[in-house]
C-alpha cells in the first residue's frame, strides 16, 4: 500500500533583540553561566515582567512577511509546568490570541512552487539550560537563556515530504535572517524545530495518529529524523499495529527515535491570561511603521535575480544566501551591467575573503564601486583576469582604488600589438624546434609560446591578444 | 503619625526616642505582631532622621516608625510571607513602596505577621504563630494583614503597610479599630509585593486616622514602570481638610445589610451613615445584583492565580529545599509538602483544579465573566452615587481559632470586602463604633477608581466629627 505523509512543523526562533523579553538582561550567547541574569529572569519573589516592545516589532515583521493577520489585542498567557530550567514554574507565552495567524510561506520544491500555511506565530520566553554531570549525579542550571525572546512559528500540516519540510525550514530560516530578527543558527539553538508527523493510506481523507518529534538540532538531523519516523509509522501500519500518540526524541548517536512521553503522561498546562501584563494593543499605524522597514523578501529577490539578471540557479542561491551579499551584488550591478561577471567575482573572491576573515561584507574595504571599476579594467584590456586577482587582494588589504593600484605597481597589461608582435617573433626565433613541431600538428604548443611570452613580460602581456598574435605568426 | 511629626518639630520627642520606645515595647509584645524586627536599621534611620527634622518641615514621614507586612520585599531584611518555604529568604531588592518610604526617611521598624502568603483572614496560619487582637488577646486581629493592624492599634508603630487581595487591609483594620485603605488597583506599584493573586493584590496604608492614612498613601502612590499594571494618571497630593459632605451621594447597597450581619455591627454602621447624613450627605439605596456571586468568583480567580504564582517555590533556586530526595519529583513534593501550610495547600489545589483541562471554561472563564458583571454593577451604581457605604465585615473580631475548622464560613465573611478587589475600586475602612463587649466595628466606603481623595476626604470628615478612631485598645504600649 502507498502512504501519504503529513508533516506540520513548529519552529522556535530566538530573536536578535539586545535584551530579554521581560527584563533588561543581555541576550548574548555563550557567556559565563548565570551572568546574564537578574531577579526578573530567575523568578525571584515579588518581581514583575515588563514587555520588551522590540519583540512585538519583530513578531509583526515576520507576520507581515508571511502574509499573516496581525492581532489587534495581544494577551499573554501563562503555561504552567514544573521543570528546573523554568524559573517561575510557568512560561509566559501567548495562547488564545497569538500575534499572527492565517499566513503562508511559498517554497520551491523539485516539483515546483508550493504554498505552506502558517497557522500562527506567537511571542514567548525561552527557558534556561540544564547541564548534567552524569559522573557525580549532579545537575547545573544556566539561566542566561531564560527570558530570551522567541517567536514560535507553527505551520499547517500541509507539508507532504521530508524534502518539502527541508525547503520550508530553509525558506523560513532565510526569511528570518533577511528580516534581521534571528541569526538562524541551528547548532547554537537559535533556530529550533519540532515536527508533528502522521501517515495515512494514499487517498484517505482522515488523518493518522501523529507523533511529535523533538531534539533535531541541524537541518541534516531534521531530514534524517523525519525520514526515520515516517518509515517507522509506515512499518507499524504495515504490520497491522497502530501508531501510539506520543512525543519522540531523535537520538543522533543511534540514528533512531525513542519515546519521551505518551499522551497519558503529557502535561496539563493550565493556560490562563497572564495577570502581570496588560494586553498589547497593535494598531494599523504600528503595523504600517513596521511594514516600511521590510526588505525585499528572499524568494522575490531570487526570482528577480533569475528573471532580470538571467543568472543560473546556483549563482542565484549563493548570491541571495545573505541579505548583505545580495545587497552588495545589487549595488554592483547598478554600477556596471555585467551581472554574470560580477556574480563570479563575488562568489569566488569576495566570499572567500569574507570566509577567511569572517569580516562583514559591509566592512569590506572593496566597495561595489571598486569592484566594478576593477572589472571595467579587465573589460577594456588594461589588466588581465589573473592580474585582477592581485589587484583585488591589494584592495582588500589597502582599500586603494584599482586604478591607483595599477598605476602604482605598473601592473598595466601590455596590449600594444606592435610591441607584442616583436616580442612574439623573438620568442619563436629562440624556439625553432617547437615551432616545427607545432607546424607538424602539435598545436597545443601554443600554450608553451604564450607562457614564454608571459615569462618575458613578467605576466603583463594581454593573454588574449598574445594568443591571437602568436597564432597569426605561426599560421602565416 | 501626624501628631508625632508635629512633636518632632516642637522638640518634644526625637525620632530616636520614639523608635527606642517602640523597640522596647516590641520586646514585651504579647500580640506577636512582628516576625522580624530590625533594631539596628531602625535606630540608624531614626538617628539620621533626627538630624534632618528641622530642615524638612514638609516631609511628614521623616523619622516616623513604620511597619511593613512580611510579604513586601525589603532589601537585606528577611521577607518570609509567614511561610516555612521562605523562612530563609532575604531579598536583594526593595519593593517600590519600601524604596519610596526609605527615601522619605521613614524608620522601618520591621516586618509584620500575616497569614501565610496572605491567604487567610485571621493571622493564625502564620508559621511564626498567630497574632492576637490588642482589644482582646483571645481574639483574632483579622487578616491577612493582622500583624500590621495590631501593631498600629497597639502603638507598636505609627503606621504600617498591608496588602489587600480580598479584604486583607480593611478587615483587620476593622477588627483592630484602625483606618485602612485598599487603593485603586494600579495606583500603588506591586513591584516587590510577593504575589498571592496578581489581578487582585494591592498594597495599602494602615494607620489610626484617615489623615495618617492619606499621608502614607500619598507617599506610596506612583506610576512605576517596573509594574506593567501600574497606571500613570499624574497623582496629586490628597487634601487633608476633609470633604464637604453637603450633597455628597452615599449609596447603600441592600445586599450589604442582609442575613449574617451582626446586630451590633448593623447598628454602628447605620449610626455612622447618620453622621454623614447630618453633615449633609444624601443617602440613596442602590442595587448591586451580582455581588452575591462575589465570594465564589473571588475564590476561583484568587486561587487560580495563586496556584501559578506559588509554583516558583520549588526548592530549586532559593528558599526551603528538602535534602535527600530520590529524584527531582521527590524533591519538589517534599519541599512543597514541608514548605507550605494547610490553607496554602488548600488554595493551590483549588486553583489548580479551577484551571485544569476540562474545567477551565466552567470555573475560571465563567468566574472572569461574572467578574465583568460585578464591574458593570459598580459602574452603574457610581452613576447614582459618589460613595458606596456599608459594613466592612459582618461580625466583629472572633475567637482566634473559632473558625479554624470551617474554612467555608470563614471565606463567606469576606463578602463585603471582596467586591472592591474584583472591580479594582478603592475602599476605606474607618472605625464607627464598638460592640457591647467593647470590640471595634468598621465601616467601609468605596469610590470609583482613582477617587481616593473623595474616600479619604469623607473618612477625615467622619473622624473630625467622631472619636472612635481615638479610642485605644486594652493592650497598648502607651
Amino acid at each position: 500500500m502507498e502512504y501519504d505523509v503529513i508533516i506540520g512543523l513548529e519552529v522556535h526562533a530566538q530573536l536578535l533583540t539586545e535584551t530579554k523579553i521581560f527584563c533588561s538582561c543581555p541576550t548574548t550567547f555563550g557567556d559565563k553561566p548565570n551572568t546574564n541574569t537578574c531577579p526578573v529572569c530567575i523568578g525571584m519573589p515579588g518581581i514583575l515582567p515588563v514587555l520588551n516592545k522590540k519583540v512585538v516589532d519583530f513578531g509583526i515583521k515576520l507576520g507581515i512577511a508571511t502574509h499573516c493577520k496581525i492581532a489587534k489585542t495581544n494577551i499573554f498567557a501563562r503555561k504552567n509546568y514544573f521543570y528546573p530550567d523554568l524559573p517561575k514554574g510557568y512560561q509566559i507565552t501567548q495562547y488564545e490570541s497569538p500575534l499572527c495567524e492565517h499566513g503562508f510561506l511559498d517554497i520551491d520544491t523539485n516539483g515546483g512552487g508550493k504554498r505552506i500555511g502558517i497557522t500562527r506565530i506567537h511571542m514567548e520566553e525561552d527557558a534556561g539550560k540544564l547541564i548534567h554531570d552524569l559522573e557525580n549525579h549532579r545537575s547545573f542550571i544556566d539561566f542566561n537563556r531564560a527570558g530570551v525572546p522567541l517567536l514560535e512559528i507553527v505551520s499547517e500540516p500541509n507539508i507532504r515530504s521530508t524534502d518539502e519540510a527541508d525547503a520550508y525550514l530553509k525558506e523560513l530560516r532565510q526569511l528570518l535572517v533577511y528580516l534581521e530578527i534571528c541569526d538562524g543558527n541551528m547548532e547554537q539553538g537559535s533556530f529550533r524545530c519540532d515536527a508533528n508527523i502522521s501517515v495515512r493510506p494514499k487517498g484517505s481523507s482522515s488523518f493518522g495518529v501523529r507523533t511529535e518529534l523533538k531534539n533535531m538540532n541541524s537541518f541534516r538531523n531534521v531530514h534524517r529524523a523525519l525520514s526515520y519516523e515516517i518509515k517507522r509509522h509506515i512499518d507499524v501500519l504495515k504490520s497491522g499495529r497502530e501508531v501510539t500518540q506520543q512525543t519522540m526524541l531523535w537520538d543522533e548517536a543511534t540514528n533512531t527515535t525513542c519515546s519521551m512521553r505518551t499522551k497519558e503522561e503529557s502535561h496539563d498546562y493550565r493556560y490562563f491570561p497572564e495577570p502581570d501584563l496588560i494586553p498589547v494593543m497593535v494598531d494599523d499605524a504600528w503595523i504600517e511603521e513596521i511594514r516600511k522597514t521590510l526588505p525585499e523578501m528572499p524568494r522575490e529577490r531570487r526570482k528577480r535575480f533569475e528573471d532580470v539578471y538571467v543568472l543560473p540557479g546556483y549563482d542565484v542561491d549563493v548570491l541571495t544566501q545573505s541579505r548583505d551579499v545580495a545587497d552588495y551584488f545589487d549595488d554592483c550591478v547598478s554600477l556596471l551591467d555585467s551581472p554574470k561577471e560580477i556574480g563570479n567575482w563575488i562568489m569566488t573572491e569576495v566570499l572567500r575573503v569574507l570566509k577567511e576573515g569572517a569580516a562583514d561584507i559591509k566592512a569590506l574595504k572593496v566597495t561595489p564601486k571598486m569592484l566594478t571599476s576593477m572589472i571595467r579594467l579587465i573589460d577594456d584590456g588594461t589588466i588581465s583576469g589573473k592580474m585582477a586577482k592581485d589587484v583585488f587582494n591589494e584592495m582588500v588589504e589597502t582599500g586603494k582604488s584599482p586604478g591607483e593600484i595599477v598605476k602604482d605597481s605598473g601592473l598595466k597589461q601590455i596590449s600594444d600589438e606592435g610591441h607584442l608582435k616583436s616580442l612574439a617573433k623573438a620568442i619563436l626565433k629562440d624556439h625553432k624546434r617547437e615551432v616545427e613541431s607545432y607546424k607538424k600538428g602539435k598545436t597545443q604548443l601554443i600554450g608553451f609560446f604564450v607562457g614564454q611570452l608571459m615569462k618575458a613580460t613578467k605576466g603583463k602581456a594581454n593573454p588574449k591578444l598574445t594568443n591571437k598574435i602568436i597564432k597569426e605568426i605561426l599560421e602565416e | 503619625m501626624l501628631d508625632l511629626a508635629r512633636s518632632f518639630r516642637m522638640g518634644n520627642i526625637s525620632p530616636l526616642d520614639i523608635t527606642e520606645k517602640i523597640l522596647e515595647a516590641i520586646r514585651h509584645d504579647p500580640l506577636n505582631a512582628y516576625i522580624t524586627v530590625d533594631e539596628t536599621g531602625a535606630r540608624n534611620a531614626a538617628k539620621k532622621a533626627g538630624e534632618g527634622i528641622r530642615q524638612e518641615s514638609n516631609n511628614l514621614l521623616l523619622g516616623v516608625p513604620v511597619a511593613i507586612k512580611d510579604n513586601i520585599c525589603t532589601k537585606q531584611m528577611a521577607t518570609t510571607c509567614a511561610s516555612n518555604i521562605l523562612s530563609s529568604f532575604v531579598p536583594t531588592y526593595d519593593a517600590h513602596v519600601v524604596e519610596k518610604l526609605k527615601k522619605l526617611g521613614a524608620v522601618i521598624v520591621g516586618k509584620t505577621n500575616m497569614d501565610e502568603f496572605a491567604m487567610g483572614s485571621t493571622t493564625t496560619t502564620s508559621k511564626a504563630g498567630p497574632t492576637k487582637n490588642p482589644w482582646d488577646l483571645t481574639r483574632t486581629p483579622g487578616g491577612s494583614s493582622g500583624g500590621s493592624a495590631a501593631a498600629v492599634a497597639a502603638g507598636l508603630c505609627a503606621a504600617a503597610l498591608g496588602s489587600d487581595t480580598g479584604g486583607s487591609i480593611r478587615q483587620p483594620a476593622s477588627f483592630c479599630g484602625i483606618t485602612g485603605l485598599k487603593p485603586t488597583y494600579g495606583s500603588v506599584s506591586r513591584f516587590g509585593l510577593i504575589a498571592f493573586a496578581s489581578s487582585l493584590d494591592q498594597i495599602g496604608p494602615m494607620a489610626r486616622s484617615a489623615r495618617d492614612v492619606a499621608v502614607l498613601y500619598d507617599a506610596i502612590k506612583a506610576y512605576d514602570q517596573k509594574d506593567s499594571t501600574s497606571v500613570d494618571i499624574g497623582y496629586l497630593p490628597t487634601t487633608l481638610d476633609g470633604l464637604d459632605m453637603q450633597g455628597v451621594r452615599l449609596g447603600v447597597p441592600k445586599a450589604f445589610f442582609g442575613k449574617g450581619l451582626a446586630s451590633d455591627v448593623e447598628k454602628a454602621v447605620k449610626d455612622g451613615i447618620s453622621v454623614f447624613k447630618e453633615l449633609g450627605a444624601k443617602i440613596i439605596d442602590i442595587d448591586l445584583p451580582n455581588i452575591r456571586y462575589g465570594v465564589a468568583v473571588y475564590y476561583i480567580v484568587a486561587t487560580a492565580e495563586a496556584s501559578s504564582n506559588l509554583a516558583r517555590y520549588d526548592g530549586v533556586r532559593y528558599g526551603l529545599r528538602k535534602k535527600d530526595a530520590d529524584d527531582l519529583i521527590d524533591m519538589y513534593m517534599d519541599t512543597r509538602a514541608k514548605g507550605f501550610g494547610l490553607e496554602v495547600k488548600r488554595r493551590i489545589v483549588l486553583g489548580t483544579y479551577a484551571l485544569s483541562a476540562g474545567y477551565y471554561d466552567q470555573y475560571y472563564k465563567k468566574a472572569s465573566k461574572v467578574r465583568t458583571l460585578v464591574i458593570e454593577d459598580f459602574a452603574k451604581a457610581f452613576k447614582m452615587c459618589d460613595i458606596i457605604i456599608g459594613p466592612t465585615t459582618p461580625t466583629p473580631a472572633f475567637g482566634l481559632y473559632e473558625m479554624a475548622e470551617d474554612p467555608l464560613s470563614l471565606y463567606l465573611l469576606d463578602i463585603y470586602t471582596i467586591p472592591a478587589n474584583l472591580t479594582g475600586v478603592p475602599a476605606l475602612s474607618v472605625p464607627c463604633g464598638f460592640t457591647k463587649e467593647g470590640l471595634p466595628i468598621g465601616m467601609q466606603l468605596m469610590a470609583p477608581a482613582f477617587k481616593e481623595d473623595i474616600l479619604l476626604g469623607a473618612g477625615i470628615a467622619f473622624q473630625d466629627h467622631t472619636g472612635f478612631h481615638e479610642v485605644r485598645p486594652q493592650w497598648n504600649m502607651m
